[in-house]
Formats: C-alpha cells, structure tokens, sequence
C-alpha cells in the first residue's frame, strides 16, 4: 500500500503545456503514473506527447475520469486553478506552485474544507512520490525504493536528503510527502500523519519540519493520542534569527513563536524522538527499526 | 516586507483611516520645511524598523521651527538599536485623551484573520496578554465572510470603549479592514489608535507587514524601499533573483532548497561555525545562477570559507559545478571552499571539479563531513 498517490491515481495536469509542467508531467507519466489529461484554457484538443490537453477541467473529468490534478501554473492563477479542480469533483489536488499570495491560500483553505470533497497537498511542495506506484511532482523517484518508511515534510530537497540517507541504511518509502513551505498548507501534519497510521505498508513515520507556525506542536499533540507507530522527527532552522523569512515563505519565527527549540521540546516531550540532523534521523530509523 | 510608520500611514489613509497629517523627510531642511506647511506644534518622528523608538530618543515634540531643526539634527543618522535613521515623519502634534490598540493579524494556526481591540493601548501588547488577558477582544474573521459590522461592534463592546466613542472606532476598523484585505497585508496594527479630547479616534502609528507574493497585484507597494533595512548583500541578491539572508558569522553558506539550506546553517552551527548568510539557489539551480550567488557571498568581507551543500534533484550537480568554474574564473575568490555534491549527476559534477583543478577547492560526500571541514577551514 501507500498514500494519496499510487495505482489507482489518474492524473490531469494544469499547466502541462509550459515548459515546467511539460517536462514534470512527462517524468511523472514515464515513471508510470497514470497521467490521463491536461489543463490549459484555449488549448483544448491539442496533446502533450499523446496526453490530451482540456480547456477545462471539467470536460478533463467528463472525458478522462481524472480522480488527482497537478497544479504547475504561475502564481497569479494557481488559486484558480486549484479552485476549479476542486468544483469539478478532483478529490486531490496536488499545487506545486511557489508563490501564492498568502490570502488566496486562506480563501481556498477555507472553501475546500468547507466543500469537504477535496483534499489539497501543498502548495510550494515538490508532490507525492509512492515508490514503484506512482510519482506526482519533482521528487527525483531514482534516489528511492519501495519500503515501510512513511515520509512528511515541509521542504522538497531536504527531504531528498533525509530519504537518501534512510537509503543508504536500506530503508525505501511507502510514500513521501511534501506539505509544503507556505504559511496556509493545504494538509497538515497530521492529516497525513493519520493517513500513514492507517497505512499497512507503513512501519515508521518521518516528519521533517522547520521553524514558523505551529504545525509541529499540534502534530506532536496529535502522535502522543493517536498514533501507535514510531515517529523520528527533525526541525530545521535551529540557528534561524527572528523576523526573517528563511527561503519558504512560511519559514519565519515571529516574536516569541515558531522557533525550532519549542518544536523539538514540543515533540521530544511526547516521546518523539528528533534528530539534531538528517544523518541523525536515519540512526534514530535504524535503532528503531533495525537494519 | 516590513513598512516604515510612514509608509503604513499613507497606506491607511487610501483607505480612509484617519491619521493625523504628515510629510515625510530625509534632510534637515526638508523637515523643517515639511513642519512649516503643517503647523506648530509636530512631532518628529525616526522612522525605523524597530521598537523604542520614544525611549531612545527618537520621537521629539517641536513647538516652533527651531526646535524642529534642533531635533530633525539630533535624530537623522541616530543609531536606535542597531538601526540608522535615513528619515523622518513630521506629523501635526496630538491631543490625547485615551490610547487604544487595534489590529488585524494573519493568524495562520487558526487559518482566520485575528482581529484585536484593546483599551489598553500605547504600551507593549505582548506585556498586556499576559497579564491581563481579558483586556484584548478577539475576534477570528471567516475569509469568505470578511469583517463585518457586527464584528466591529462586539469588538467594540467587548473590549469596553467609551460609549461614545463606539461609532468612531468601529469605522476605524472597518477602513482598516478595507486595507488589510484589498493590500493583501499579513498585519496590520495600530498602537496606539487614539481618542482626541475632542473623541476623534486616530491611527497615531502603523506597522503593516506585506505579502511578499503579493507583491505582484500592488506594484506601489512593492516600489516601496526602507534604504535603513537592507544591507549591500541583500539588496545586491534581491537584483539576482537570488533568496539571501545576512547573518552575522564568517561562514559564506550556499545550497538548494530553503529547508535543505536552513538545515545546513545548523550542521554548520553544530560542528562549531558561524554562517554568515542563508542563500537558496533554488531548484534548477542553473550555471549562472551559482555564478551570481557566489558574487554575493564573496561580497560580504567577513567570509572567510565557503559551503556548498548540494543535494541534486531538479539541480543537476554538474550545472552547479559548472557554475562554481566560471565563478573562479571570474572573481578568483581567495577563500576556501568546500563543495558537497550529492544527487543528480554528483559523480559528473565531481569529476568537472576535478578536472578544473580549482585552487584551495575541498570536495566532500557528506553533509556533516563537509560542515566540519568548512568551519576546520575558517578558523
């Protein structure tokens, strides 16, 4: 098994026809995702290497039964985009878009979970990749196998990292997630922190956070009552100083809230173990799982 | 981005906030001549991006013209916390007869706009919270809703302004809305709002936080500069497109990802180093990109060494170390560096660093392996 991404996936892609999001749906489609459609208004009819390309995306659904979109387009109509896949019956929406101003975010936020059908991942993350199954995003899919590490992160290359020293142990992946480093993520923590506890395939959780917000903190309330498999965790931005915004937009320690310290307390003093750095994380993997 | 008083002042006032009128300066003529059009007595005000400004002695009453040449001397080029005035706000002198705090704050936990009224205003809102908690009404705006009347109201009688002051502070509020939402700002806080003995309410501060990525829909807010904030590295990043970051160590520190990166800034602190700057080259990293990036780095003369930690999806390693030979051709750095190559295309990477023969060029496989050999470098 894994989550949210794998054999059943069918995937349309808005903004498949740009450069970016041609060559990302190309790498998804040739490491065997069910790639079934794109997105981009005026274009409908045409194809991207034999994908047929939509004006919409509900002539998408009506034609190809897309069940997940990949949204890749600009900033300025990502919100849009992620909007209309949702009104069109998408039931996950996966944005990798950097950029959408913060009070888009909060108006999609707030009309998906009020719509209730539609599960969003992202924006700013680099996607879903389940090993063997499925890769949906920029998650380089060479550098990991399929195991039973569960992993979920708020940041794209610092999760390569990690995973690729739980690879070098040994350890593949049921799924790896990228929640994205924006202020309103569209799933937290432990949206998918329950998804990987109700997951077979998975034996051990990784969660990778950083500095801003409190996600981390409620994660950790979340694990001590609900979850029964290992977590390892680790926070970046130890040495981040405050009132600077560290590269994602949503990596900011503001006042006396959002520093890396109270993360790691918050989660050590709920019994998560949390790596002091990557290297660290995949011993801690070790000594829990065994080699 | 973070706005000057003034800058947050005239923001409001399109919006329909009052605020007392005002003229910004960055000469002492100017001032001057900016306090005669508005009248005796002002306030000269240093505008800077940091708190006590009125205890160190940055804000100044004038009663007539050479008061305000004395003070607009004293206070243009003052150092407030580590911070140099390039300006100044001079604004008509207030009358005060109550302070109050109000503010609209992004609230991302809640995933709502937070909006705060107090009666207690002019003083540190963070000291008032925690100790007496009950003198804040709070409310959390539904985004798809918007801040409503009714909002404003219970506000209004929750936090227990003087009756007849009630009207006067619930339009406040409602313009100050309208600026939030239609300029996109992550906050904007009004401390102190005050009443006039003659109960007209005021907007006698700002501080109004932007939306970097909204930037794009405001281009007057996004021309905005505050010359005090922004050091040379930064502002020479910003023109590159580069993420850029000064910190305060003697460690020049590149990589790609912003979680990739901070967490190097703390391995790097772990193995006993100081970074002297956080800088993401972001994904795709391309030759010319690392080319500029290096520029920057070197730029800042406290370096002393320099990281690379590269962990290559998108990023090819070989683009990047392609980057870093056309940077030594260019610049010649005559600091140390220590390259970590990991990902795509590591081993082609490696090789061209090798090849190119570098002078005082370390490469290393491992991140901790390369921190340590970065901080062994600069000391």
């Amino acid at each position: 098994m894994s989550i949210l991404v794998g054999e059943d996936t069918r995937l349309v892609v808005s903004g498949i026809t740009g450069r970016e999001g041609t060559f990302h749906a190309m790498n998804n489609k040739r490491y065997g995702t069910n790639v079934v459609a794109g997105v981009t208004p005026g274009k409908g009819g045409q194809d991207v290497e034999g994908v047929p390309v939509f004006n919409t995306f509900r002539d998408a659904v009506d034609e190809t039964q897309a069940n997940t979109a990949m949204i890749f387009v600009p900033p300025r109509f990502a919100a849009d985009s992620i909007l209309e896949a949702a009104d069109a019956g998408i039931e996950l929406v996966i944005a990798i878009t950097e950029g959408i101003p913060a009070h888009d975010e909060l108006r999609v936020y707030t009309q998906l979970k009020r719509d209730g059908r539609t599960r969003l991942i992202g924006p700013n993350c680099p996607g879903i990749l389940s090993p063997g199954k499925a890769n949906v995003g920029i998650i380089p899919a060479a550098f990991f196998k399929e195991g039973n590490v569960g992993v979920v992160s708020r940041s794209g290359t610092l999760t390569y990292q990690i995973g690729n020293e739980l690879a070098q142990r040994g350890f593949g992946n049921s799924s790896i997630v990228g929640i994205g480093g924006d202020p309103v993520p569209g799933s937290s923590f432990i949206d998918v922190i329950e998804l990987f506890e109700a997951d077979p395939q998975t034996e051990l959780i990784v969660m990778s956070g950083e500095i801003g917000g409190s996600a981390e903190e409620e994660a950790a309330e979340y694990i001590a009552a609900n979850v029964s498999k290992p977590v390892v965790g680790y926070i970046a931005g130890v040495t981040a100083p405050p009132g600077k915004t560290m590269g994602h937009a949503g990596a900011i320690v503001s006042g006396s809230s959002g520093g890396a310290q109270a993360k790691i307390e918050a989660l050590e003093s709920r019994g998560v173990r949390v790596g002091r750095t990557p290297t660290q994380v995949a011993e801690i993997a070790v000594e829990v799982l065994g080699n | 981005m973070d706005l000057l008083e003034y800058q947050g002042k005239q923001l409001f006032k399109r919006h329909g906030v009052p605020v007392s009128p005002g003229a910004p300066a960055t000469t002492v003529d100017e001032a001057v001549a900016a306090a005669d059009e508005i009248g005796y007595p002002v306030v000269v005000k240093a505008q800077v991006l940091i708190g006590g400004r009125g205890k160190a002695g940055g804000i100044k009453l004038a009663a007539d013209r050479d008061e305000a040449k004395t003070h607009a001397e004293a206070i243009l080029g003052m150092d407030i916390r580590g911070h140099t005035v390039h300006e100044l706000w001079i604004e008509k002198a207030s009358d005060i007869a109550s302070e109050y705090y109000a503010s609209f704050v992004f609230d991302r936990a809640a995933k709502a706009t937070l909006v705060m009224l107090s009666t207690q205003g002019g003083v540190d809102i963070e000291e008032v919270a925690e100790s007496d908690p009950d003198a804040i009404a709070r409310v959390h705006v539904d985004p798809l809703l918007g801040f409503q009347d009714f909002h404003a109201r219970e506000l209004a009688f929750k936090a227990g302004v003087d009756a007849d002051v009630v009207r006067g502070v619930t339009t406040l509020l409602s313009r100050l809305y309208d600026a939030y939402a239609a300029e996109e700002l992550m906050l904007a806080e009004v401390n102190p709002l005050i009443v006039t003995p003659d109960r007209e309410v005021r907007a006698l501060d700002a501080k109004v936080t932007l939306d970097d990525n909204a930037l794009f829909r405001h281009p007057d807010n996004g021309a905005l500069r505050n010359p005090g904030a922004e050091d040379e590295q930064e502002q020479m990043a910003k023109e590159r497109g580069l993420t850029y970051v000064k910190l305060d160590g003697d460690i020049g520190i590149l990589g790609n990802g912003a979680g990739l990166v901070m967490s190097t800034l703390d391995v790097v602190a772990q193995a006993g180093g100081r970074p002297a700057n956080f800088l993401d080259a972001g994904g795709g990293s391309k030759a010319e990109a690392i080319t500029q990036a290096v520029e920057v780095i070197l730029s800042d003369p406290k370096v002393k060494a320099v990281l690379f930690n590269i962990f290559g999806g998108i990023t090819r390693c070989d683009e990047v170390a392609q980057g870093l030979i056309t940077a030594f051709e260019q610049i010649k750095p005559t600091v140390p560096f220590v390259v970590r190559l990991d990902g795509t295309n590591d081993k082609e990477g490696r090789q061209l660093l090798a090849d190119a023969n570098l002078p005082n060029v370390h490469t290393e496989s491992t991140m901790d392996g390369a921190a340590r050999k970065v901080v062994e470098l600069a000391a």
